[in-house]
């Protein structure tokens, strides 16, 4: 007899789910009940974008002065 | 693949005392390296100094590094180190086994948003579904005040999740190498990001809704 998971043990398993470590049958268990529950498909949703929301907040760009202290440091170390 | 012929590649020039390819590695990671690091230590003039020892480490590792972790990894294990060492001399240890502070067990969705016993066989089903956001306009979901409220979101959570996130979902490191890089088992990463990532959603479901 199947476990019917419920939304509030479901929201609870996104991550491990969207991490790929649910086990086969767990995961077969979660992808029924998204698929009939409004719900957990907006959850769900809303995880993957959170996720993908948070990977824009890198920032790159290197001051000057940083740059030039770390060539100084590379210069430094190729003297030897 | 293409990863490791381009880090092979990268070790050979830097190995060969190449200017241009160290530049290359500070581009890519130097930024990554202090934001790690102030996970460790408050200031930012310490943790840009960390990071320049960890490049210094770096350097005088190369023709020592036998690339049993991509060269990411190792990067990142060395400043993890350095910054560990100095916060335990700065008395502000972050202890990644001691979970005391954090509610493990404590559901990462308000209750009141799923229905209570009294609704028989709906129970635990949601009482108040989340809404699309589909419908919401891109320069909105893109814009800076976003992006501000995520990271301000990120800089309130507890240490070790603040951690974990910013490495798996800004730097994009993968678990095992989380793992590695902090000193903690795969589950507690996983239930870490869990918490993490759950806190993320809600401030940004709380603000879409607000603006929308």
């Amino acid at each position: 007899m199947d476990h019917v998971i419920t939304c509030k043990e479901l929201v609870e398993l996104v991550t491990d789910y969207l991490e790929g470590t649910l086990s086969g049958e767990t995961r077969a268990q979660m992808e029924r009940h998204v698929a009939g529950c409004d719900g957990c498909t907006k959850y769900l949703e809303q995880m993957r974008r959170t996720i993908q929301l948070t990977g824009n907040v890198r920032e790159e760009d290197l001051s000057a002065a940083q740059r030039e202290d770390l060539l100084r440091l590379f210069r430094d170390w190729k003297k030897g | 693949m293409d990863l490791k012929v381009d880090e092979t590649a990268l070790l050979h020039s830097l190995r060969q005392r190449d200017e241009l390819a160290f530049t290359q590695l500070v581009e890519q990671y130097h930024a990554s390296l202090v934001r790690l690091a102030r996970l460790f230590v408050h200031e930012e003039t310490v943790a840009e100094e960390l990071s320049q020892e960890t490049w210094i480490a770096v350097l005088h590792g190369l023709d020592g590094f036998e690339g049993r972790s991509s060269l990411k990894t190792w990067i990142f294990t060395i400043l993890t180190n350095k910054a560990k060492t100095r916060s335990l001399r700065e008395n502000r240890s972050l202890v990644f086994s001691d979970f005391e502070d954090d509610h493990f067990d404590s559901p990462t969705v308000a209750p009141q948003r799923f229905k209570d016993a009294s609704a028989g066989a709906s129970a635990n089903h949601w009482a108040v579904e989340p809404a699309s956001w589909a419908g919401i306009p891109e320069e909105i979901i893109l814009s800076g005040e976003t992006l501000h409220l995520i990271r301000q979101t990120i800089a309130g959570l507890p240490e070790q999740q603040r951690a974990v996130i910013t490495l798996r979902d800004i730097e994009e490191f993968s678990a095992q190498e989380i793992c590695n890089i902090l000193g903690i088992s795969e589950t507690n990463q996983r239930v870490l990001l869990h918490r993490a990532r759950a806190r993320v959603r809600e401030a940004l479901e709380d603000y879409l809704q607000a603006e929308h």
